[in-house]
C-alpha cells in the first residue's frame, strides 16, 4: 500500500498488514477434514492517533473477527499488527499483557458484556487491579470518577448489571475500557443493540471521550447513518476483504466500488419525499466456505461494466483518487500524475 | 377514514399482572387500519407496540391479559368476543403475522415446504399434494429461486433473507386481509432488507392486503407506510400521514426521535438527545407521561393530555396542540 | 436503589416466589437437619440402648415410642433420628466432595482447552465406563467393615464425573461470552478468568446438581447398607435400619416402614427443592427485572 489515506506526515498508531484468519468447521470423529472459512483474508489498514476508522460491512464480512484479531483476542493465522512500533502477534504473554492497557474493546451486546455476578464497581475496577494502577480506597475513587465520566452516578458502583438498562450497561462497558487509560479502542457495534434515543446519547459520549482523551477508534458497524456521523475514514469489507477505503466524505459522496454504491443506496432514508435510484442486489451473500473466483463480489455485481475478467482476476486495492482506494478493475483511477 | 376500516382497535388495554406490580404495557390504544393501507407503528423498547400486535391476535400469554373494555373490531366482528376455536380460524387465515427472527419462528425439524403447506392444510383442509403445490407457488411468488427444490430444504440450510421470505410465504398463503409485521427486517443486513421491503410492497400491490408494520426504524417507515402511529408509555402519542410526521411532528417525543437519528447526508457535530429514560410500565407518571423528558413542559403537564386533532388526519396527545405558543425555542434549548 | 443490597432481602424475595411444594420441602429438610443435629437432646434414649428386652421387645407405635421398638427393644424413633445424622452427613459430605472435584476438573479442562481438554475428557470417559455401583460394592465387600469417613471419600470420589461434564460444558460456552473476552482484553490471566469469571457463573447448575445429588446418595448409601456393606453398628444409617426392619417384617411392620419413609420423604424433598432451585437460577430471571 503506497499511500495511506490521511497520511500527511503522521505516524499511524496501528498498522495492520495482510491479516488473515481462517476457521475450520470440524467434520468427522476427531475433527479432521472440514470446510474452511477465510473470515479475514489479507486485510490491511492503518489507524492514526485520535481518529475514527470505521469498518463497515454486512454479516459474515469478517469485521468482528478483524476487530478481535487486531487485539489478539483471536489468534490470526498470518499478518502483522504493529501497535506503538511493536508487532503484537510476536509478543510473549507478559509484554502482551502490558501492551493490552493501550488497546481496549467495547462490545455490542449490553446484556452479555458484563459479568452478571460482579457489581459494576468490581467490573470497572478489574483493570486497575490487574495492572496495579490503583488499590483500595484509591481504586474506589477512580472507579467513581470513571462512572461519572461516562454519565453514571458514583453510587451505582455497588449495583449489579441486571438493575440497569441497556444504555447504562453500555456506559459501564465503556468505563471498563477507559479504566486502563488506553490510546485505542475497538468499538464492536457499540450502539447496534440500543434504541435510537439511547444510541444518540452513547454516540455523543464516545465523541466527547475521544476529544477529551485523544482516543483512536476502530468503529465496527453495519449502520451506515451512524458511521457517517462518527467516522473520519471508512473501510468497507465484503467476504473477508477490504473492498474500499476512503475518507468519510469521499466514500459517501463518490463511492468507487459497486458494492459500496449498492450498500449506500440500500439504506432507507427517513424522508418519504426522497425518490432515490435504488440499487437492489440480487440473491444472497455467497457462502464464505466457497468464495467466488476473482472478485468476490462479481456474481451479484449490478454494474454494467462487469464482464469475464471480473471472475478471472482478484482485484487489488488500488488508489482511484487521492487517498481513496477501491478493489475494482473496472473503476478507472482519477489520479493525475501530480498526485502520484 | 371515509369507508369502514378493516381493523378498528378501540381502547385496547393489555396489562401484565406480575409480582412487581401491574405493568400497563398497552394503556388505552385506539387505532384503525383501512383496507389496502400500510400503517407504521413506531416506538422504542417498552412503548407497547409489540404487545399491541400480539393483542390483536389474542396471543398474549399470562400474566398478560387484555382487560375488559378493549374492543378489536375486525371485518365487523369484535375479536375479543370470539371463542378460542373461532379466533384460531382468524389467525393465519384472515390476519397473519410475520416475526422478527425467522430462525426461531420456523420449526427446525420440518422442511420449509411442509411448514408453508401446513397453513393450507389447517385452514382449507387441503389434501397433501394440493397443499404442497400451493406452497411451491407461494415460494415462487416471494422470490425464492428454484422453489420446487428449496421447498425440500430445512430452515437451517437457508440464509436469513430466504427464511424471512419463507415466513412471508406462510403469512400470505391464505391471502389474509391484514398482515402484521413485527420488525420484519431488523435482523437482516441492509441489502437484504431492501429486497424484503421491495417484496412486501410488490406483494401488497398484488394481493391488496393491509399491512401493520411495527418498527423502530424511521427510514423503513418513510419507505413503506402511508400513515404513522407513534407510541410512548403504552399510549398513542401522535398519528399522522407519513409526510407530515417527518415535516411537521407535533409531539415532542416524535421531534426528539427524529432529531436523535443520525441521517445520511446530514452531518452534524452532535446528535440531539432526549434527556432521561423511559419510565417502567409498572409506574407511568401521572399526567403527561413524557413530562419528565420534555423540554417544553409547564404546569399543565400534571394533567393527562387527550389525543387532539391538529390538522386533517393528524393527531397529537400533547397540551401544546391547544397552546402552540408555548413551543418556544427557549423551551427547546433547556433540553 | 438496589432492592437486593442485603442478602436477607434477596432471600425473602426468593421465598415468595416458591410454590407450596417447594416451601414445604425446604421447611421439612430444615427441620430434619435441626432434629438430626439435636438428636441427643430430643430423645431420652440411646440408639443402642436396649430398654427392656422382655417387656419392650417388638412394641408397635404408641405414645412413649412413636415409632415402636425393634427386636432388641431399642426405641426406633431414636434410631431413626441418629440414623439421620449418618445418612445426611454422609450424603452431604460426599456430594460436596464430588462437587468440588468435579467443578475443579471441569473448569481446568475448559480453561486450558485444546489438547489438555481432550486428554482430560478421554480420561473421564474411561472412568465413566466403570459402573459406579458395582465398583462400590466390590471395594466395600473387600474392605468390610469400612469406617464412615472412608465411605464418604469413596462415594465422593466416584460421583464427580457428571458434575465435571456439566461444569465443562457451561464453562466452554461462558468462555465465549463477551464479559470473559473483555477480561482477557484487560489482561487477565487464565487463573483469574477461571476463578473470578467462570466459577461464579457455573455455580448455578452445580448447586442444582448438588441438591439433587444429596437425594441420590441417600438412596445409594441406603442400598449399600441394605446389602450389609455400608454403615455399621453401633451407629446405623437409615439403610441399615431398613435392612434390619425387613429381616423381621411380618408382624413388626413399623421397623421397616419408618426408616423407609424417612428415606423416601427426604429424597422427595431434595428433588423438589432441586427443581425449584433450577427454576429460580434460570438466566431468564437474571436479565431484565
Amino acid at each position: 500500500m503506497s499511500r495511506i489515506p490521511g497520511a500527511e506526515g503522521r505516524e499511524p498508531l496501528l498498522r495492520v498488514r495482510n491479516l488473515t484468519k481462517t476457521f475450520t468447521r470440524p467434520r468427522g470423529l476427531f475433527g479432521g477434514g472440514g470446510e474452511t472459512v477465510r473470515a479475514v483474508d489479507g486485510v490491511s489498514f492503518d489507524v492514526f492517533p485520535g481518529e475514527t476508522l470505521a469498518l463497515v460491512g454486512e454479516s459474515g464480512c469478517g469485521k468482528t473477527t478483524t476487530g478481535r484479531a487486531v487485539l489478539r483476542l483471536v489468534e490470526p493465522d498470518a499478518g502483522e499488527v504493529i501497535f506503538d512500533g511493536k508487532d503484537i502477534l510476536k509478543l510473549a504473554s507478559e509484554p502482551l499483557r502490558k501492551l493490552r492497557r493501550r488497546m481496549q474493546i467495547v462490545f455490542q451486546d449490553p446484556y452479555s458484556s458484563l459479568n452478571p455476578r460482579m457489581t459494576i464497581g468490581q467490573t470497572v475496577r478489574e483493570g486497575l487491579i490487574i495492572h496495579g494502577i490503583a488499590e483500595g480506597a484509591d481504586a474506589d475513587t477512580r472507579v467513581r470518577q470513571l462512572l461519572e465520566e461516562v454519565g453514571l452516578r458514583g453510587e451505582y458502583a455497588g449495583m449489579y448489571p441486571h438493575e440497569f438498562s441497556g444504555g447504562q450497561r453500555q456506559r459501564v462497558g465503556i468505563a471498563r475500557a477507559l479504566s486502563v487509560e488506553p490510546a485505542f479502542i475497538v468499538c464492536d457495534e457499540p450502539v447496534s443493540a440500543l434504541d435510537v434515543s439511547v444510541q444518540a446519547q452513547v454516540l455523543n459520549l464516545l465523541q466527547d471521550l475521544q476529544r477529551d482523551r485523544g482516543l483512536a477508534f476502530l468503529f465496527i458497524a453495519h449502520d451506515l447513518s451512524v458511521v457517517e456521523h462518527i467516522a473520519d475514514r471508512v473501510a468497507v469489507m465484503y467476504l473477508g476483504r477490504i473492498v474500499e477505503t476512503a475518507s468519510r466524505d469521499a466514500l459517501y459522496g463518490t463511492p468507487r466500488m459497486p458494492y459500496t454504491r449498492a450498500l449506500l443506496s440500500a439504506v432507507p432514508v427517513p424522508d418519504p419525499a426522497a425518490r432515490r435510484e435504488r440499487v437492489v442486489l440480487a440473491g444472497d451473500a455467497p457462502s464464505p466456505t466457497r468464495p467466488p473466483a476473482g472478485c468476490v463480489f462479481h456474481p451479484r455485481c449490478p454494474d454494467p461494466r462487469r464482464d469475464a475478467s471480473c471472475s478471472a482476476t482478484v482485484p487489488p486495492l488500488e488508489e482511484k483518487a487521492r487517498a481513496h482506494f477501491a478493489a475494482c478493475i473496472k473503476e478507472p483511477s482519477s489520479l493525475t500524475p501530480r498526485d502520484q | 377514514m371515509t369507508h369502514t376500516p378493516l381493523l378498528a382497535i378501540e381502547n385496547l388495554r393489555t396489562y401484565f399482572h406480575t409480582d412487581a406490580g401491574v405493568a400497563r404495557a398497552v394503556d388505552g390504544v385506539s387505532l384503525a387500519i383501512a383496507p389496502g393501507e400500510t400503517v407504521g407503528l413506531v416506538g422504542e423498547s417498552g412503548c407497547g407496540k409489540t404487545v399491541t400486535a400480539l393483542s390483536i391476535l389474542r396471543l398474549v400469554a399470562p400474566p398478560g391479559r387484555i382487560e375488559s373494555g378493549s374492543r378489536i373490531v375486525f371485518e365487523g366482528r369484535d375479536l375479543m368476543e370470539l371463542r378460542e376455536s373461532d379466533i384460531r380460524r382468524v389467525r393465519g387465515n384472515r390476519i397473519a403475522m410475520i416475526f422478527q427472527e425467522p430462525m426461531t419462528a420456523l420449526n427446525p425439524v420440518f422442511t420449509v415446504g411442509d411448514q408453508v403447506a401446513e397453513v393450507a392444510r389447517i385452514h382449507d383442509a387441503a389434501p397433501r399434494k394440493a397443499a404442497w403445490q400451493r406452497a411451491v407457488d407461494m415460494l415462487e411468488q416471494v422470490g425464492i429461486p428454484e422453489p420446487g427444490l428449496r421447498a425440500r430444504d430445512y430452515p437451517h440450510q437457508l440464509s436469513g433473507g430466504m427464511r424471512q421470505r419463507v415466513m412471508i410465504a406462510m403469512a400470505l398463503m391464505m391471502k389474509p386481509a391484514l398482515v402484521i409485521a413485527d420488525e420484519p427486517t431488523t435482523a437482516l443486513d441492509v441489502t437484504i432488507q431492501a429486497q424484503i421491503l421491495d417484496l412486501l410492497r410488490g406483494l401488497q400491490k398484488r394481493f391488496g392486503m393491509s399491512l401493520l408494520l411495527i418498527t423502530h426504524d424511521m427510514g423503513v417507515v418513510a419507505e413503506m407506510a402511508s400513515r404513522v402511529v407513534v407510541m410512548y408509555g403504552g399510549e398513542v402519542v401522535e398519528e399522522a400521514p407519513v409526510a407530515r410526521i417527518f415535516s411537521q411532528p407535533q409531539h415532542p417525543y416524535t421531534e426528539g426521535l427524529l432529531a436523535a437519528m443520525p441521517r445520511m447526508g446530514r452531518a452534524q457535530e452532535r446528535l440531539t438527545t432526549i434527556p432521561g429514560t423511559v419510565p417502567p410500565p409498572t409506574d407511568w407518571p401521572d399526567g403527561c407521561r413524557f413530562r419528565d423528558r420534555c423540554s417544553y413542559a409547564w404546569e399543565k403537564a400534571s394533567e393527562h393530555p387527550a389525543l387532539t386533532q391538529v390538522a386533517p388526519g393528524h393527531f397529537a396527545r400533547c397540551h401544546l396542540a391547544l397552546e402552540p405558543q408555548r413551543r418556544t425555542k427557549a423551551g427547546a434549548a433547556r433540553g | 436503589m438496589s432492592e437486593f443490597a442485603e442478602p436477607a432481602g434477596a432471600a425473602r424475595a426468593w421465598w415468595t416466589r416458591l410454590d407450596v411444594a417447594s416451601r414445604v420441602s425446604l421447611a421439612a429438610l430444615t427441620a430434619l437437619t435441626v432434629a438430626a443435629l439435636a438428636a441427643p437432646l430430643l430423645s431420652p434414649y440411646e440408639p443402642s440402648q436396649q430398654l427392656d428386652i422382655i417387656a419392650l421387645k417388638d412394641v408397635p407405635p404408641r405414645l412413649a415410642h412413636p415409632f415402636g421398638t425393634d427386636h432388641y427393644s431399642r426405641d426406633l424413633l431414636t434410631r431413626v433420628l441418629f440414623g439421620a445424622r449418618v445418612s445426611l452427613s454422609v450424603a452431604t459430605l460426599a456430594v460436596l466432595m464430588s462437587a468440588f472435584v468435579g467443578t475443579a476438573y471441569g473448569l481446568v479442562a475448559a480453561t486450558l482447552g485444546g489438547r489438555v481438554d481432550a486428554v482430560l475428557m478421554r480420561l473421564l470417559d474411561a472412568m465413566l465406563a466403570v459402573p459406579r455401583v458395582l465398583l462400590l460394592i466390590a471395594v466395600l465387600a473387600l474392605w468390610s467393615p469400612v469406617p464412615l469417613p472412608a465411605l464418604v471419600v469413596l462415594l465422593g470420589l466416584t460421583g464427580w464425573f457428571d458434575v465435571s461434564r456439566l461444569v465443562r460444558a457451561e464453562a466452554l460456552s461462558l468462555r465465549e461470552r463477551e464479559f470473559v473476552v473483555a477480561a482477557r482484553s484487560l489482561g487477565a490471566h487464565r487463573g483469574r478468568l477461571m476463578l473470578r469469571h467462570l466459577l461464579p457463573n457455573v455455580l448455578g447448575p452445580v448447586i442444582v446438581a448438588t441438591t439433587l445429588g444429596v437425594g441420590n446418595i441417600i438412596v445409594l448409601e441406603a442400598g449399600l447398607s441394605f446389602l450389609g456393606l455400608g454403615a455399621r453398628e453401633p451407629v446405623p444409617s437409615w439403610g441399615t435400619l431398613f435392612f434390619e426392619g425387613t429381616e423381621a417384617f411380618i408382624g413388626t411392620w413399623w421397623a421397616a416402614l419408618f426408616p423407609g419413609l424417612a428415606i423416601v420423604g427426604t429424597v422427595l424433598c431434595c428433588n423438589i427443592l432441586g427443581d425449584a432451585l433450577r427454576r429460580s437460577l434460570d438466566p431468564r430471571h437474571l436479565h431484565r427485572s
